[in-house]
């Protein structure tokens, strides 16, 4: 008996360990190498819309036939063609600013959360994630309804005499940024706080006893202990925008597309499954590199903290 | 520093209450009472860390009100000692001195001084989390000195250490008052550490001041039954003044019956007064004492409380009333004389016992 129960705690701990894991295999890697297989196919007018299909009742042979189908054609392309490196360029301009934005926006908010009356912290914390209750594509609605010729922003602008024309907010970057830095900011807010709320706050009467000013103490104390946090937002951010689709098709302008329209267009305009595919593939692999850099810097938190 | 009728006031109730106090050049003064006296609040009131609601804080005759801390020459020893994680040693000792216009040399110079001081070389490039928590005092206590701060102050420096290493270090930190004639001003819960530290201990109880002196009149000559009761151990015997003569005084008690004590209060007859007798001035005999002067009752052992170097006697009197003796153990336990339900004298000189009027 004595031997047994730490044998089955061991075998529980496999279980539990073996659920995320399956479901990465089915849900995440499966599903990759699907698109990866598409990527470096060739677009056909079949069903499905490319060649080679893989059929694995065909035995050896056809396996090896399909292995020579497939071509990295399609990522020459890509490389060639400046329609999606500019489209790459412009995901990573807007995200990059997006998130320098949101940076901005959402460090004062989160510290004030953090500093407000614990009994308020709750409520502050709910008014962040209370946007979340209404559907994403209905806020973005009202953005435009707000953005247009005569709407919300215009009218306040001219009653405020700040303005004589009303300027035009859709179609553009400006747009594009009011959107994301809306829809994002409690990606942004949410993990700064959690950490700005861990500090202890006699570190910062200790700046000051030593002879430091607030704001100093604010750059010199609270931003490097705020540094995990911000990283969280920043990729929390900055990942999902690159491939943000709906907010730049809804807000922006449609002379330069960001990397997801690009995808769109290519999957349902063009009907070429192959380059789309090879398309989300670069993009995934643009992406890794913050998502890498993530989880490095994660694993050197926790094994400092232990 | 001078403090002139300094007042704060909390949601919760009054934290400071109309307290002054001087404190002079290069003492080492204690701040002692039981938590949640005001004791913490009046340190932070000092850094600039609250401001006070009343009363003028002073050093070296300006007034502070309007100082920020980070321009106040005090600094402060945090209880947490709040050593900021992400910077190493060194870094965390730099950290004042960087806030000042010193040389680069100069600084590398005064940490590796003070790291000196605090037996701390060789630790330079560790982070807080790597040190222990005796280390971590020591960096703290590095950090705050490294300004050489007019005023030094220290939030129960050594709550956190255990036992021998907090005597250790108690007296680390005088030699370090001594060395470098700053002015400490420590606040602190245990008696036995202000005792041994301090110049000058001030009593608080309730935000307020109650005794403020050398750590041997705070013992000996408490001025209330309080202080009496909050400093060490006591018995303390309720007796009414028979008769006062200059000098000297003889009491009636309910408990112990007639009893003589110096009259130091001017105290009258008629008067209700407490005499206040340290348990280790108790004598504790089987024989009935000889000495004729000598206050003297009788009673029954109780338990004997065994504390190494001393073992404490609990002894009933007839009337109930339980007094307490201290005797140090010179012979070894097995060959003591008194075991519990031994009838005993217990004896006192009359000059030994305080007599309080309050």
């Amino acid at each position: 008996m004595k031997a047994f129960v730490p044998g089955a705690r061991v075998a529980g701990t496999r279980v539990v360990m073996l659920v995320p894991f399956l479901w990465l295999v089915f849900f995440f890697l499966v599903p990759f190498l699907i698109v990866l297989k598409i990527s470096l196919s060739q677009p056909a007018i079949a069903q499905p819309p490319y060649v080679p299909v893989l059929d694995l009742s065909g035995g050896w042979q056809a396996l090896k036939a399909f292995a020579d189908g497939l071509s990295p054609d399609n990522y020459s392309l890509i490389a060639s063609d400046r329609l999606y490196a500019a489209s790459y360029f412009k995901s990573l301009q807007i995200a990059t600013v997006s998130t320098l934005l949101l940076l901005v926006l959402g460090l004062p908010l989160a510290l004030g959360m953090a500093r407000a009356p614990t009994g308020w912290q709750p409520m502050l914390f709910m008014l962040v994630a209370l946007p979340f209750w209404t559907s994403f594509l209905i806020r973005i609605y009202a953005w435009i309804n707000i953005l247009q010729h005569d709407g919300l922003l215009n009218q306040f602008l001219i009653i405020l005499r700040l303005v004589d024309e009303p300027p035009a907010w859709l179609a553009s970057d400006t747009a594009v940024y009011i959107g994301m830095t809306y829809s994002y900011l409690p990606f942004m807010v949410l993990p700064l706080y959690a950490t700005l709320e861990k500090m202890d706050e006699t570190l910062i009467e200790a700046a000051a006893d030593l002879g430091c000013p607030r704001w100093k103490a604010f750059w010199l104390v609270t931003l490097p202990l705020s540094l995990p946090g911000v990283i969280a937002g920043v990729l929390l951010c900055f990942i999902p925008i690159v491939g943000e689709f709906v907010i730049p098709d809804l807000l922006g302008s449609s002379h330069s597309m960001m990397i997801g329209q690009t995808l769109w267009t290519e999957f349902f305009l063009n009907k070429d499954w192959p380059v789309a595919a090879s398309v989300a593939v670069a993009l995934l692999i643009l992406l890794l590199v913050p998502i890498l850099f993530y989880q490095h810097m994660q694993t050197r938190n926790l094994s400092e903290r232990s | 520093m001078q403090l002139e009728e300094v007042s704060k006031r909390f949601s919760s109730g009054i934290a400071v209450d109309r307290l002054s106090l001087d404190v002079g050049e290069g003492e080492f003064f204690a701040l002692l009472g039981p938590s949640g006296c005001g004791k913490t609040t009046l340190l932070r009131m000092l850094a600039g860390l609250e401001a006070a609601d009343h009363g003028r804080i002073l050093l070296d005759g300006r007034d502070l009100a309007l100082v920020p801390p980070h321009r106040r020459p005090i600094n402060m020893m945090f209880q947490n000692y709040a050593l900021f994680p992400h910077l190493n040693v060194e870094n965390n000792v730099a950290f004042g001195l960087k806030q000042d216009e010193i040389s680069s040399s100069e600084i590398a110079s005064r940490v590796a001084h003070m790291l000196s001081l605090v037996r701390l070389q060789g630790y330079e490039k560790r982070k807080p989390h790597q040190l222990s928590g005796g280390e971590r005092q020591r960096v703290a206590l590095a950090r705050s000195l490294a300004k050489r701060p007019r005023l030094l102050l220290l939030d129960e420096p050594l709550a956190a250490l255990d036992k021998k290493l907090r005597n250790e270090t108690q007296f680390e930190l005088m030699n370090l008052q001594k060395q470098l004639g700053l002015t400490f001003i420590i606040v602190t819960h245990d008696q036995q550490e202000a005792m041994t530290m301090a110049d000058r201990i001030g009593v608080m109880n309730h935000g307020r001041l109650i005794q403020v002196g050398p750590p041997s009149e705070i013992y000996e000559q408490p001025n209330s039954r309080w202080i009496a009761d909050f400093i060490g151990d006591v018995n303390l015997i309720e007796a009414k003044v028979l008769a006062a003569e200059p000098g000297s005084l003889l009491v009636a008690s309910s408990v112990a019956g007639e009893l003589r004590a110096a009259n130091a209060r001017g105290c009258k007859p008629g008067e209700t007064v407490w005499v206040a007798l340290r348990p280790e001035k108790v004598r504790i005999s089987r024989e009935s004492p000889s000495a004729r002067d000598a206050n003297c009752v009788a009673g029954k052992v109780g338990n004997v409380g065994y504390l190494g170097e001393f073992s404490l006697y609990r002894v009933r009197l007839e009337c109930g009333f339980e007094m307490k003796a201290m005797v140090p153990n010179i012979m070894r336990i097995a060959e003591r004389a008194i075991k519990p339900d031994d009838s005993v004298w217990l004896s006192w000189s009359p000059d030994t016992p305080v007599v309080l009027t309050r």
